[in-house]
């Protein structure tokens, strides 16, 4: 009867499912955004942890201690308003290219052989599996200026002098594409696979030229999976760290890079914190377009 | 689909494509082999970094650690990443379904840094307020890995939950099943192939995370790639090579392996459906 009498109070199997994962997320992804945000209101100090405490009590009074010298500080040092910006323009560049590339790769993939297909899209998952950074430190040997691809240049007489590419923004754009081109073509295989064929030989039969149909009926018909795979580029890249501390130069400025030697090299934890608040209010626009159109294609399957 | 012409420019495109993503892998697997220091300059072959990567003993460290530690983190991550997706694909909606699904979505396009940055700082605080996790090591990386992990395992189940065919579910429940019975006995062996997918993801994700361990690590645990990426600072060495060689080794007879698994689950599944058709018909 004791027993009976506890029931009440312990939770539903349908609430323990709905509670754990909930739960250790909530704990572990959202409450860590609101102690950034506070942080990012402290000020720095010779201390541990190494930043002043917001609120503070003292005879019978509450006081709290809002700094905001942190994001005046950010806005007025034009290092890194510019970060911010160089960021956007290179990961949207990398995008850009990243979809040129992809594009044509995923809609050869969706149009091959069924039997052949899930090979071919294997081998496009497979090497972002082996270590992200080690690919990356590929492209140190192959694009150094005495390098690989300098050495094949000048093989072949199309150069007569190495280029320099190692440590460029030409070196960044490389490196995202190539890091990233697997989670272009994922969604855009999956949505393009789905296109009905009908619709093109429609498009066909009333005359239209192939690139015409292209251009009218297969590219509105992708726009999901353009969105969703620009999206899984650009987001990421734009805070993107290894590429840039591997491949990149001393002109390249991305903020993450600026995030990562704000706070391992300053030790300033503040400054950081509001650098990370500054990039996540940009991308949460691109982050929810994401994510709308990422239900939309999960409950369409 | 493969009835409509096929422009062979889209063909040398793919090509292009593949040896785009290939070619820099097989690069470094042949330098590795390489006799001399420089990576790009072919000096004879030589297996000699092999033995000075296996007398790193710092190295091995630290690839024991991320061993460990992706075990952990990939078994934790696919429990939570299953009750994730059953929530997300069974549960229909409930009070904080949009939240729920937008924590499923975010660590996959969040910036690495940010997320990092996020979690340090929560554990330092909550070490201030009630003591724990003391300190930073191998508790608070793998609850960081565990956490970005879930998320991917989550995705992959729930898309496999929802184009299985959901009527074998309801026939057990009609027929008396409670809900638990059902998931172990019907849901879990069907999605199994997706479990063990979603497993090898997290795996191998932690396996390769960086920025994130930067963060969350102590002083006192060095994860494998925080040690290349340090040694990597310092220039290239053949050793990285030849650790990139054993690194891709180990993926392609994993995903050999999977892939040799699902193949023969995927012909019993359908041997077993013929027999039932046979005996049925």
């Amino acid at each position: 009867m004791v027993k009976s009498k506890w029931k009440k109070f312990l939770p539903s199997g349908r609430t323990t499912v709905i509670g754990i994962p909930f739960i250790w997320l909530l704990l572990f992804l959202v409450f860590p955004f609101a102690i950034v945000f506070k942080i990012s209101f402290a000020e720095m100090a010779i201390a541990r942890p190494p930043f002043t405490e917001l609120f503070a009590y003292a005879e019978e009074k509450l006081s709290v201690m809002l700094n905001v010298g942190n994001y005046l500080f950010l806005f007025k040092d034009k290092l890194y308003l510019s970060a911010y910006l160089s960021s956007l323009k290179t990961a949207a560049g990398a995008t850009f290219l990243a979809l040129l590339v992809g594009y044509p790769i995923a809609y050869g993939i969706a149009r091959a052989h069924p039997g052949i297909r899930n090979l071919l899209l294997l081998g496009i998952v497979l090497p972002s599996w082996t270590s992200f950074l080690l690919r990356i430190y590929a492209w140190i040997g192959i694009l150094k200026t005495n390098g690989l691809l300098n050495n094949l240049l000048l093989k072949l007489g199309l150069i007569d002098t190495p280029l320099h590419m190692l440590h460029t923004n030409f070196a960044v754009y490389v490196g995202i594409v190539y890091a990233y081109l697997p989670f272009m073509v994922l969604p855009l295989y999956t949505n393009l696979v789905k296109l009905d064929e009908s619709y093109l030989e429609a498009a066909a039969d009333l005359g239209a030229k192939p690139w015409k149909t292209f251009i009218f009926v297969t590219l509105p018909l992708s726009k999901g999976g353009i969105i969703a795979g620009s999206m899984l580029v650009f987001i990421p890249a734009v805070g993107e760290f290894v590429i840039p501390a591997l491949l990149g130069g001393p002109d390249t400025l991305m903020i993450g890079k600026v995030l990562w030697d704000e706070f391992f090299s300053n030790r300033d934890w503040p400054v950081a914190s509001a650098v990370a608040i500054v990039m996540l209010l940009l991308l949460i626009i691109p982050m929810m377009w994401f994510h709308k159109h990422q239900t939309q294609e999960m409950e369409t399957i | 689909m493969s009835t409509t012409r096929r422009s062979p420019l889209l063909s040398v495109w793919l090509l292009l494509g593949y040896t785009f993503l290939y070619a820099p892998i097989v690069i470094l697997i042949v330098f590795s082999f390489n006799e001399s220091k420089l990576v790009t300059v072919w000096a004879g072959f030589s297996t000699k970094w092999y033995g000075e990567l296996l007398q790193d003993r710092q190295m091995l460290m630290a690839a024991w650690l991320s061993l460990r530690l992706a075990l952990m983190s990939a078994t934790a991550a696919a429990a939570l990443g299953v009750l994730a997706g059953l929530v997300m694909a069974r549960f229909g909606r409930f009070r904080g379904h949009n939240l729920f699904a937008a924590m499923i979505t975010a660590p996959l396009v969040m910036p690495e840094v940010i997320t990092g940055l996020s979690m340090l700082l929560l554990f330092v605080s909550m070490e201030k307020v009630i003591g724990w996790p003391a300190g930073r090591g191998m508790l608070t990386l793998w609850i960081a890995h565990v956490t970005f992990c879930a998320a991917f395992v989550a995705v992959v189940i729930t898309s496999r939950l929802r184009e299985m065919d959901e009527s074998i579910e309801e026939a057990a429940m009609d027929l008396g099943a409670p809900p638990f019975k059902v998931f172990t006995a019907i849901t879990l062996p069907i999605i199994m192939p997706a479990v063990a997918a979603g497993w090898l993801l997290a795996f191998t994700l932690s396996l390769d995370d960086l920025v994130i361990s930067s963060f969350v690590a102590g002083p006192g645990a060095t994860t494998l790639p925080m040690k290349v990426f340090s040694s990597v600072r310092l220039g290239v060495s053949p050793k990285i090579n030849a650790l990139a060689t054993i690194v891709v080794l180990f993926v392609s007879m994993c995903a050999a392996g999977a892939g040799i698994l699902m193949f023969r689950a995927e012909k019993r599944r359908k041997m077993e459906i013929q027999a039932a058709m046979r005996d049925t018909s």
